[in-house]
C-alpha cells in the first residue's frame, strides 16, 4: 500500500476502478429511471388535483374526484414528509413481513426513489399547471377545445417547460440520494465505495473519489439539461416567409382595403397581384 | 324575417353579491357588426364572455341558431369553435409558432388534415397580413402583430359569430390602426361580429348596431347614426359628451 495521499487514490482507482464505475452506472441507472417514473406519477397526481369540478354542475364526478384527491394528499404528504432512508427499510422489510413479497433489489429501488421522486413533482406539477396563465386556458377554450385537449396542447408544454429546472433538481436529488439505499443493500456507489474503503482501511481516499464522481455525474446532468432546456426554448431567431407575401403586408397598410377584400376568394399562394 | 343567430334573453350574471348583467336582451342577425360601447365596468366584457361561455350566467337563456346553449346536453366546445373570441389579451399559445396557433384548432378540433389546415391558416394569415411571421413564436412579435394573429386564428376555425372583447385596447395607436384595418374588411366581407370596444370612429364607421351599456344593463341600442348624433338615453348623452371632448369626434 502507497503512503502519499495521490499514490493511494491511484492504487485504488487502479484496483477496484471497474468496481467504482459499476457503482456509478446503477446510481445513475436508479437516479434516471426512478425520476422518469417519478415523473410520470407527479403528472398524473397533478393533473387530477387541477381538473375542474363543480359540485352545482356534476355532484357524482365532484364526489369521485374529492375522494381520489384526499388519497393523493395524503400519498404526498406521508411520502414528503417522511426520511426516505426509513422509507427505504419500512417498504422492503415490511412488505416480506406483512405481505411475504420478496422485493428483488432492483425493484424495491426503483420502487422507493419513485414514489418519493412522485410526491415532490406532484406538488411541483400543479405549480407548473398554474403557473399558465389563465388567458392560454381561454383561448384555447374560444376555439372549442375540451378540457382535455387544452391541457394535452397548450397548458402541459408550457407547464413542462416551466418546470424543467425542478425536474433537473430532482434528477441531481435522486443521484445524491440512492446512497440511502445501501442500507437495504443496494449495490450502488456509496455502498461501492464503503465495501473498498473497508477492505482497504482507506476511507479518506474511496470517498474522495466517490465524492468526484458524484459530482462528475450531478454537472454533467445539469449541464445537460441545461442544454435541453434551450432546445425546448426553440431558436431565438425566426425567418420571414418571404415567397410573393410581402407585398400582401405592406399592401395592408397603403391600399389595405382594396387589395385584401379583392383577394378574398383567391388562393393565398397564387400571388393576386 | 332574419332569424336570429344568436339570442340572449333575460340574462342577468352576479359575482357573488355584485350584479354585474342585469336582465339583459338581445339578439344578432347573421351579418350584423354590432359595437357595444359604454365605460368600464358596465358589463361589456362580461356580456361578451357570458355568450362564449367563459362565464356562467347566473339566470337567463342564450340561444344559437335557436338553440339553448345552457342545456346540459348542449356541446359548449363545439359552439365556441363556431362562435370564436378575440381577447384584449391576445392569448395566443406560447408554445407554438403563429403558424401552429392557427392550425392547432382545424386540425385537433375541425378534424381536418394537417395539408389542408396549413392552407386554411396561411389563407386567413394572409388576410390579416401575417404571412411573413408564420414562424414566428408569440413573443417575438408586436402587440399588433399577436392580436392579427390571433384574429386569423379565430377565423381559421370558419366560425358563424367572432367576439372581439376590447381587441385594441392594449396597443399603441398605431398598432389599433393595423387591427381595425384587419376588422373593417372582415366586416365587409360580411362576418357576424360583436365587439367591445372605446374605438368610437370604429362604432360610428363600421357597425350597423351600437349597443350602449352602463351599469350592467343596456341603456340603448340603435344605429350609429341614431346612437351617435340623436341619443335618447341621457347616460348615453353624457358617455358620448365626455368622448367627444376628449377626441374630435
Amino acid at each position: 500500500m502507497p503512503t502519499s495521499f495521490g499514490e493511494r487514490i491511484i492504487y485504488i482507482l487502479e484496483r477496484y476502478g471497474m468496481s467504482f464505475l459499476r457503482g456509478a452506472g446503477v446510481t445513475m441507472a436508479i437516479a434516471l429511471v426512478s425520476t422518469f417514473i417519478g415523473c410520470i406519477i407527479g403528472f398524473l397526481v397533478g393533473i387530477v388535483q387541477t381538473i375542474p369540478a363543480e359540485r352545482s354542475k356534476n355532484p357524482v364526478r365532484w364526489f369521485f374526484l374529492g375522494v381520489i384527491r384526499i388519497i393523493l394528499n395524503i400519498y404526498v404528504e406521508v411520502f414528503r414528509g417522511t426520511p426516505m432512508m426509513a422509507q427505504a427499510m419500512f417498504i422492503y422489510f415490511g412488505s416480506a413481513a406483512l405481505f411475504g413479497i420478496n422485493m428483488s433489489m432492483w425493484f424495491a429501488a426503483f420502487f422507493i426513489v419513485s414514489i418519493n421522486t412522485g410526491a415532490y413533482m406532484a406538488e411541483t406539477v400543479r405549480g407548473g399547471i398554474l403557473s399558465v396563465d389563465i388567458g392560454q386556458t381561454e383561448g384555447a377554450k374560444a376555439i372549442g377545445m375540451t378540457h382535455f385537449q387544452t391541457m394535452i396542447n397548450v397548458v402541459f408544454p408550457q407547464a413542462l417547460r416551466n418546470i424543467m429546472p425542478q425536474i433537473g433538481n430532482n434528477l441531481i436529488i435522486n443521484i445524491k440520494d440512492t446512497c440511502v439505499l445501501s442500507i437495504i443493500g443496494t449495490v450502488e456507489l456509496f455502498y461501492t465505495t464503503k465495501g473498498i474503503a473497508g477492505a482497504l482501511y482507506t476511507y479518506f481516499e474511496a470517498f474522495a473519489v466517490a465524492m468526484g464522481i458524484y459530482f462528475v455525474l450531478t454537472f454533467t446532468c445539469s449541464r445537460l439539461l441545461r442544454l435541453w432546456e434551450d432546445k425546448m426554448d426553440g431558436p431565438a431567431n425566426y425567418d420571414l416567409a418571404t415567397t410573393d407575401t410581402l407585398t400582401h403586408t405592406s399592401g395592408l397598410y397603403s391600399i389595405g382595403k382594396k387589395n385584401i377584400v379583392g383577394n378574398l376568394n383567391k388562393d393565398s399562394r397564387d400571388g393576386g397581384r | 324575417m332574419d332569424r336570429h343567430i344568436l339570442e340572449v334573453v333575460h340574462l342577468s350574471k352576479n359575482f357573488g353579491t355584485n350584479v354585474v348583467l342585469k336582465d339583459i336582451d338581445f339578439s344578432v342577425n347573421q351579418g350584423d357588426v354590432i359595437c357595444i360601447i359604454g365605460s368600464s365596468g358596465s358589463g361589456k366584457s362580461t356580456l361578451l364572455r357570458c355568450i362564449n361561455l367563459l362565464e356562467d350566467p347566473t339566470s337567463g337563456d342564450i340561444k344559437y341558431k335557436q338553440k339553448s346553449i345552457l342545456g346540459s346536453r348542449f356541446s359548449q366546445s363545439a359552439y365556441r369553435s363556431k362562435v370564436g373570441m378575440v381577447f384584449q389579451g391576445f392569448n395566443l399559445f406560447n408554445n407554438m409558432t403563429v403558424i401552429e396557433n392557427c392550425m392547432v384548432g382545424v386540425t385537433k378540433i375541425s378534424k381536418k388534415n394537417k395539408d389542408e389546415a396549413r392552407k386554411i391558416s396561411e389563407y386567413y394569415l394572409n388576410k390579416v397580413g401575417m404571412l411573413p411571421y408564420i414562424n414566428a413564436k408569440p413573443h417575438q412579435l408586436s402587440g399588433g402583430q399577436k392580436q392579427r394573429a390571433a384574429i386569423a386564428r379565430a377565423l381559421s376555425m370558419n366560425p358563424d359569430v367572432l367576439l372581439f372583447d376590447e381587441p385594441t385596447s392594449a396597443l399603441d395607436p398605431q398598432m389599433v390602426q393595423e387591427v381595425l384595418t384587419v376588422m373593417r374588411n372582415l366586416a365587409k366581407d360580411g362576418l357576424t361580429m360583436i365587439v367591445v370596444t372605446h374605438e368610437m370612429a370604429f362604432a360610428r364607421d363600421v357597425s350597423n348596431r351600437v349597443v350602449f351599456m352602463s351599469n350592467g344593463i343596456i341603456c340603448e341600442d340603435g344605429t350609429p347614426d341614431a346612437i351617435f348624433k340623436h341619443p335618447k338615453n341621457q347616460r348615453t348623452r353624457e358617455f358620448l359628451e365626455r368622448f367627444r371632448s376628449d377626441t374630435n369626434l
